[in-house]
């Protein structure tokens, strides 16, 4: 990794979104040092690697606080842009790998290897609210995933998009009490043995029960699955298969009087170039209006929560990445923000009662849903 | 608690100021090649009373402040060089003012090319600002400060002389203003006032911390092109620039000429950018421009090149971000140039000097230019690509950079925006009086030397 990090010129385009309307890097858009810049963080990283530095809590809360949002390798001008995060990820492995992490983010993985979620909760309760089957062979399995598992918000979001799937008719399952985490934040945070061995449960799983197709709720999910050696399912994000279901006819949709804004989840958008699924969705209620926000697309600008930031929030305060975004979605007119993501959903709402706006946060499941039940 | 990190912090909030070993490593040193210097504090301020607070704070504390923006100058110009507190301004980052008929804005000292940029995109579309070809988060104010060129300055002059305002805390941490914003609520001139502007640009934060900016917008024109005449002999470039130039049709002129690709080797390719509202408006200016190089194209001393689409579209990107990745030419995250101001009939010797000194010292080079005014002088890079892992290499474009610097001396030129060792050499060759004058205004307005020393510093 050393070998290439002299490579970065810290010119700073990939603090910017391509239009440049404002800052980018949710990081250093929070903390305003160079330092938090994925520029200055190379730097810093590489003067760690060379000795020049040595660690410290305030570089670990730079290199922490680094959301792999992966702004920076969009907007990288360089031929090596798409090794930056790979870059910042392998620092952050090398601080736990030496034990050096933060004990916020040392006791998240501990909880994800011994518990299967970040918080430590109890495997047994994992499922204990859905009202489900587990899955016996149906066409899909739903994976819940440790947010929509834990949270109270997340279970709400699972619940619409089930509630979807019912109405459509859908044949699905889900594994209940045994759904291990999906290994996404251990992979951004460079725990790869970790990701590896939640990986191969998961594939192992899959293929005892003989599922072959997997739709996520989180884009964390479905981010990591596609990531998972050797996988012989197919994984779709919640929003492609309902605009599946849509365009089937399956979901019949009445009016909607709504002006609604579209959040991008880093791990749908940026990671995965899925941008126009859950527009379309938003596009096919009848009466509801779509409108953008300046930063859309491959310059979404995240919420703040990726890479373990949901939990550990390095990035908190009055002028946290959330809190910024709900501003510049309130500027927009809307009087919803959609997201497709439930860490976003979190990461918003939490800002929304912040800012004490009137903004309301849904998921994109529950707008669709309000509009299918009308029929 | 360290006194005066308290103070800063009681000044700014503790988020907004540092004392941390990361933080002084990396305002310690820049993307050039200049030694790297630690600051004692990093601070953040939002307001002009909290630059003024900051002022103040090292007036009492005799403790030394370098006002930086993006720190993209390449030559060393915030790296603090006796210490002290850099002020890095870019929290102050709104648009206070546009002025669409007036054709101007107000911005914040910390606002960057990027920012304002998009702004007009969205908020004035037939409206732009001279924009340097540097990334677009470098800050408009750094780039006025150092006496900046852009796209619009063949056709208006240096970006410093497009400002019509300036708010500055002064070294004693009185906030003053220049222009007719100093007697009215309007931001439109700097002149008919005595120009105090000038004490404040090229100065390099030495006298005084710029908090405002007013600057003059100009016509932008829906349709932009760019139009490439190649020529082998540098005698015959300052004769294109003058034809060119004459015509009043270019918007931009600039000059490139590098050993790679191999096909452009031994050529020299001058860019004439052309703007206009509707086809007709380019093509009339495109045959101007064609038929003031026809002598030349006859005799085959040159001619147009045909450019791809896709050719165009980077020539065409704004800014060009094909100088930015020239950092990566040799893998190694860096290039450094000594931008020579020079009179344009001085090309043919600077881009001998430029052979000639890449060739002594061993290392890869690069030649562009942009012509400022109608051709009255010109910006002439000697580049230097380096790479940041290879010592022997750096120190080698280190050298050349040096080189480069009394080369541009030696013809007559002067060097753009010098780093500290090189405007020792300005200094030493500059006539004694000048010297003295710079002299006394610094000791009149910075009494306490607390203000970016090192730079314009003068031993006597
Ligand atoms: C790839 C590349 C291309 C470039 N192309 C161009 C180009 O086409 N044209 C051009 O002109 N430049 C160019 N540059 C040079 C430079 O990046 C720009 O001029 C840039 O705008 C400087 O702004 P900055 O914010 O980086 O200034 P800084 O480097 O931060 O500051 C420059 C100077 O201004 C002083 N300063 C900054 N803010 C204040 C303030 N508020 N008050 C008082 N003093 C202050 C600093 O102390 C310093 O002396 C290029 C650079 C690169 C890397
Ligand atoms: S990562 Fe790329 S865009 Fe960002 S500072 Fe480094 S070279 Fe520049
Ligand atoms: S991945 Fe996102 S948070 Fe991390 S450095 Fe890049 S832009 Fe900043």
């Amino acid at each position: 990794m050393s070998m290439e990090l002299h490579r970065c010129f810290r010119c700073g385009w990939c603090k910017l979104p391509s239009d440049f309307v404002d800052y980018n890097c949710p990081s250093y858009a929070k903390f305003r040092f160079e330092s938090f810049s994925p520029g200055g963080r190379l730097w810093l990283i590489r003067a760690w690697l060379n000795r020049e530095l040595t660690w410290s809590e305030n570089f670990a809360k730079i290199l922490f606080s680094c959301v792999a949002c992966k702004n920076c390798a969009e907007q990288c001008k360089m031929r090596f842009k798409d090794e930056i995060v790979d870059w910042i990820t392998s620092a952050k492995s090398l601080a736990i790998e030496k034990g050096l992490a933060p004990p916020k983010v040392r006791d998240f993985l501990e909880n994800i290897a011994k518990h299967g979620n970040p918080w430590g909760l109890p495997r047994a309760q994992r499922a204990s609210w859905l009202d489900l089957n587990k899955f016996e062979g149906e066409e899909d399995l739903l994976y819940i995933g440790c947010e929509c598992a834990y949270e109270e918000r997340g279970q709400k979001m699972a619940k619409n998009v089930i509630e979807l799937f019912k109405i459509a008719g859908l044949s699905f399952g889900t594994l209940g009490n045994e759904e291990e985490c999906d290994g996404n934040e251990a992979y951004m945070l460079g725990e790869l043995g970790l990701f590896q061995e939640l990986a191969s449960k998961n594939t192992q799983k899959f293929k005892e029960l003989g599922v072959k197709k997997v739709i996520t709720i989180s884009p964390h999910a479905f981010n990591a699955m596609k990531k998972y050696p050797n996988r012989d399912f197919e994984v779709l994000h919640f929003t492609q298969l309902l605009l599946e279901l849509i365009q089937k006819g399956k979901l019949k949709l009445s009016e909607l009087d709504l002006t609604v804004t579209y959040h991008d989840p880093c791990f749908l958008g940026r990671h995965n170039g899925i941008y126009s699924e859950p527009r379309k969705i938003l596009k096919s209620i009848p009466g509801l209006k779509l409108v953008e926000m300046k930063r859309n697309k491959e310059n979404s600008f995240c919420c703040g929560g990726g890479s373990g930031n949901f939990v550990f929030d390095l990035l908190g305060g009055s002028e946290s990445p959330a809190r910024l975004r709900v501003r510049e979605a309130l500027n927009t007119g809307a009087e919803i923000l959609a997201v497709a993501c439930p860490i976003c959903k979190a990461m918003f709402e939490d800002a929304v009662k912040d800012e004490a706006s009137d903004l309301e946060v849904k998921d994109i499941a529950e707008i669709l849903l309000r509009s299918a039940e009308r029929i | 608690m360290d006194k005066i990190y308290k103070a800063l912090a009681e000044i700014v909030g503790e988020e907004f100021v540092s004392n941390r070993k990361e933080e002084l490593y990396i305002y310690s040193r820049d993307s050039g090649l200049s030694e790297p210097r630690f600051p004692d504090y990093v601070v953040m301020p939002r307001t002009v009373e909290e630059v003024q607070k900051i002022i103040q704070l090292a007036n009492k504390e005799k403790i030394h402040v370098v006002p930086a923006g993006a720190s993209l100058s390449l030559s060393g110009l915030t790296i603090p060089q006796k210490g002290g507190i850099v002020i890095d301004m870019r929290r102050m980052d709104r648009i206070l003012e546009l002025n669409r008929k007036g054709r101007y804005v107000v911005l914040e000292a910390g606002v960057t090319q990027g920012k304002l940029q998009a702004f007009l995109e969205e908020n004035a579309p037939d409206l732009c600002h001279s924009l340097p070809e540097a990334p677009p988060s470098a800050t408009v104010v750094g780039n006025l400060v150092i006496h900046g060129q852009g796209n619009l300055t063949q056709a208006y002059g240096f970006n410093s002389s497009m400002i019509s305002g300036l708010e500055v805390v002064l070294p004693n941490g009185e906030i003053c203003r220049i222009g007719s914003c100093s007697l009215s609520p309007y931001w439109f001139s700097i002149e008919p006032l005595p120009y105090l502007a000038g004490l404040f640009l090229g100065w390099f934060g030495t006298t005084g911390v710029i908090t405002k900016v007013g600057l003059r917008l100009y016509p932008k024109k829906k349709l932009r092109d760019v139009e490439l005449f190649v020529l082998e002999d540098p005698k015959l470039v300052s004769e294109v620039i003058y034809r060119v130039t004459h015509t009043e049709m270019a918007e931009d002129i600039t000059t490139v000429a590098q050993p790679y690709p191999l096909m452009f080797q031994g050529t020299i390719m001058i860019g004439i950018y052309l703007t206009g509202d509707t086809e007709e408006e380019l093509e009339f200016k495109r045959r101007l421009i064609w038929s003031s190089l026809s002598e030349l194209i006859k005799a085959k001393e040159g001619g147009f090149m045909a450019l791809t689409p896709d050719m165009k579209v980077g020539f065409l990107e704004k800014p060009m971000s094909s100088l930015t990745r020239s950092a990566d030419i040799l893998k190694g995250g860096g290039f450094v140039y000594c931008g020579a101001i020079i009179p344009i009939e001085k090309f043919p010797e600077a881009l001998k000097k430029l052979f000639e000194i890449a060739e002594r010292n061993g290392v890869t080079f690069a030649h562009t230019g942009r012509v400022i005014g109608r051709g009255h002088c010109m910006m002439f890079a000697f580049a230097y690509p380096f790479n940041r892992a290879d010592l022997e290499r750096m120190e080698k474009a280190k050298r050349a950079l040096f080189d480069s610097y009394v080369a541009t001396l030696e013809i007559g030129g002067v060097p753009w925006k010098p780093g500290a060792e090189e405007q020792k050499l300005i200094l030493e060759r500059m006539d004694k009086n000048s010297v003295e004058l710079i002299k006394r205004i610094r000791e009149l307005l910075d009494p306490n030397k607390i203000m970016n020393p090192g730079n314009w510093e003068v031993e006597l």
